[in-house]
């Protein structure tokens, strides 16, 4: 399909607006130095650390938020609307928000923390786990939204098909509806991914910067940015390398199938 | 084995109190206008729909009976749910869609499938086992939804318009094979239909359901000669004639011949709506109307301002008049009488 040309020169522009800034690092970048800054040892834990957490992250977002996707999709319960926007916040909140939000709640003397501390002796702010505690509260909500979607688009009588076969809920749960959202899972479970990979704020509100327990790959490029500017930018490039493959590896019909109705038989 | 249910339910604006009854090896078709909750009772029935009043039982067991706080979930009961354009599994072969419920129920991946592959045979659908149900015809399809509803070995079938998806050319011969495949099967089945040509050819006793109530029951042929509302009158009371074309001539089992204007030669359904019956007084006519038959009224039915005239002979028929009419020509029970239908006015059917 043509596109008509005004929006065809507003869709370039757009193209040209998120291309810039890359083409700016690219012209910057040191590139008789990037060998030493790449194998330097900062880099390489930041980078292990940040692909570690992000995927416990991811992981963590999927096994809790499938269900809380399910339950908002298909349980109607009072006050579902005000459950999903509080679940979603974390979105639209700035992450240094959500970092302090979590020190006062799981922190040593937060409201749950003190006893996480005092019962099981677990702390979490300033770990590794912390880590994947921050980026999870933000990147969960990009799995549910999509999840969730998907899920409402799916046509209830496969599941109850599946039901009069003799299938039990897990059952079906497993043979039809996975099967049947697993576009808009892999699409949400990237987002997140994406979304955890380059969490800053409040992973170094909740959980500090501490080379090789807490210090991510956007931490350890905001702060050579004080120190080493050049070191920044080839940290930064490699999260831009690391990130775009992940997403143009993610085929069209990811994002495209996720927004069609799924799994509806001829 | 019998199946014994009260359905009551509120859903919406419907409100349904329904009341069904089937022995084995018998179709029954829930017949009903839109909205009128036939697929709700198939619902219920299924277990996808609890009744808040009622009882269910199906072969003595107890299904659904709110009172004593019983409910059996859908995969634990007996029956088998044909779905109104079949709603297969996409993400699964033809074969995997049969093998699923016997799988779904613990058997192994070797036995399923043995099984599945079982039934594609029996369904002449071992061609397609390894398609996807996208690329199925309509026909295909239903064969599939119905294999795959069988498989499980259902002691209760339903299935909600089975042929509601079909195109006019495809239907007659899906009809005729569904026909096929239900005789094979011995137990209960409800088919919710809103078509009477469709409760003809597979159903041994109509129910028709109007908003959320039974307001008939019975063979078709009692409901069609006696219809008690309006909409029983209008698409359930049709005249049903079984018989073979040859040369435009259709001749039913007792000999009757009725000249119809387009079919093609073989076994027919034919229909002739009763207000497109003529009745004349008397032995002998002389008309442009080329089918008429001697006949003898054997019952009238008032309903409303519109009289329904049963007349037997050999081409036993339903005929509706006005009141005013009947008065008219003052016709009693037993009065002969000559019915004329035009051959336009037949509506044909392969059956």
């Amino acid at each position: 399909m043509r596109l008509p040309l005004p929006a065809l020169l507003l869709a370039g522009i757009a193209v040209a607006f998120f291309a810039l800034p890359l083409v700016g690092l690219l012209w910057r970048a040191p590139w008789s130095n990037a060998w030493v800054y790449l194998t330097d040892d900062t880099a390489l834990t930041a980078l292990r650390l940040s692909l570690v957490t992000s995927l416990c992250a991811t992981a963590l977002s999927i096994v809790f938020g499938v269900p809380l996707a399910w339950l908002l999709a298909r349980v109607d319960f009072p006050g579902r609307g005000a459950v999903r926007a509080l679940c979603l916040l974390s979105m639209v909140l700035p992450p240094v928000v959500g970092g302090v939000a979590l020190f006062f709640a799981l922190g040593r003397r937060g409201v749950v923390g003190q006893y996480l501390d005092d019962w099981f002796g677990v702390t979490l702010p300033f770990t590794t786990a912390g880590v994947v505690v921050a980026q999870t509260f933000v990147a969960m909500p990009f799995l549910v939204i999509t999840v969730e979607a998907a899920l409402r688009q799916l046509d209830p009588r496969l599941e109850e098909a599946s039901r009069t076969l003799g299938a039990s809920r897990w059952y079906t749960f497993r043979r039809v509806t996975l099967p049947a959202i697993r576009p808009a899972l892999v699409a949400g479970a990237v987002l997140a991914w994406a979304r955890a990979f380059g969490e800053f704020g409040a992973t170094i509100t909740f959980a500090g910067n501490f080379p090789g327990t807490t210090q991510t790959m956007p931490l350890a490029v905001f702060l050579s940015l004080e120190t080493n500017p050049e070191e920044a930018i080839v940290l930064a490039l490699v999260m831009i390398a690391v990130s775009f493959t992940v997403l143009a590896g993610l085929r069209d019909r990811w994002f495209g199938a996720a927004t069609q109705p799924a799994g509806v038989a001829s | 084995m019998t199946l014994d249910a009260r359905i009551g339910l509120r859903l919406g604006a419907l409100d349904l109190d329904v009341e069904l009854h089937a022995e084995a090896g018998e179709v029954v078709a829930l017949l009903g206008p839109n909205g009128a909750g036939k697929s709700t009772v198939l619902r219920c029935l299924a277990g996808l729909a609890p009744v808040d009043s009622g009882r269910i039982s199906i072969d003595g067991v107890v299904v659904d009976d709110p009172a004593d706080d019983v409910f059996v979930e859908p995969e634990d009961r007996p029956t088998g749910f044909v779905f109104q354009d079949y709603v297969l599994f996409d993400h699964l072969s033809v074969l995997e869609n049969v093998a699923y419920g016997v799988r779904a129920r613990g058997a192994g991946r070797g036995r399923a499938r043995q099984s599945a592959n079982e039934w594609l045979e029996r369904f002449d659908l071992a061609d397609h086992a390894r398609r996807r149900p996208g690329a199925l015809s309509g026909g295909e399809a239903q064969r599939v939804a119905l294999a795959r509803a069988l498989a499980t070995n259902p002691r209760l079938l339903l299935l909600d318009e089975p042929l509601a998806a079909l195109d006019a050319g495809t239907r007659a011969t899906v009809r005729r094979d569904l026909r096929r495949h239900l005789e094979t099967f011995d137990g209960m089945r409800v088919v919710v239909t809103h078509d009477p040509v469709d409760a003809h050819a597979l159903a041994d006793r109509v129910v028709v359901l109007e908003t959320g109530r039974v307001v008939q029951a019975g063979t078709l042929a009692e409901v069609t000669s006696h219809p008690r509302t309006r909409y029983v009158a209008d698409l359930v009371g049709v005249n049903l004639i079984v018989g073979v074309v040859l040369d435009g001539v259709l001749t039913t089992p007792t000999g009757a011949r009725v000249v119809i204007a387009d079919a093609a030669d073989g076994s027919t359904l034919a229909t002739i709506r009763p207000h497109s019956v003529l009745l004349t007084r008397g032995d002998s006519v002389a008309s442009s109307v080329r089918n008429t038959w001697p006949g003898t009224i054997v019952d009238i039915d008032r309903l409303g301002e519109r009289v329904r005239l049963a007349i037997d002979g050999r081409l036993p028929l339903t005929a509706e008049i006005t009141a005013a009419a009947l008065d008219d020509l003052a016709l009693r029970a037993g009065d002969r009488v000559h019915a004329s239908v035009k051959a336009t006015d037949i509506e044909v059917a392969p059956a």
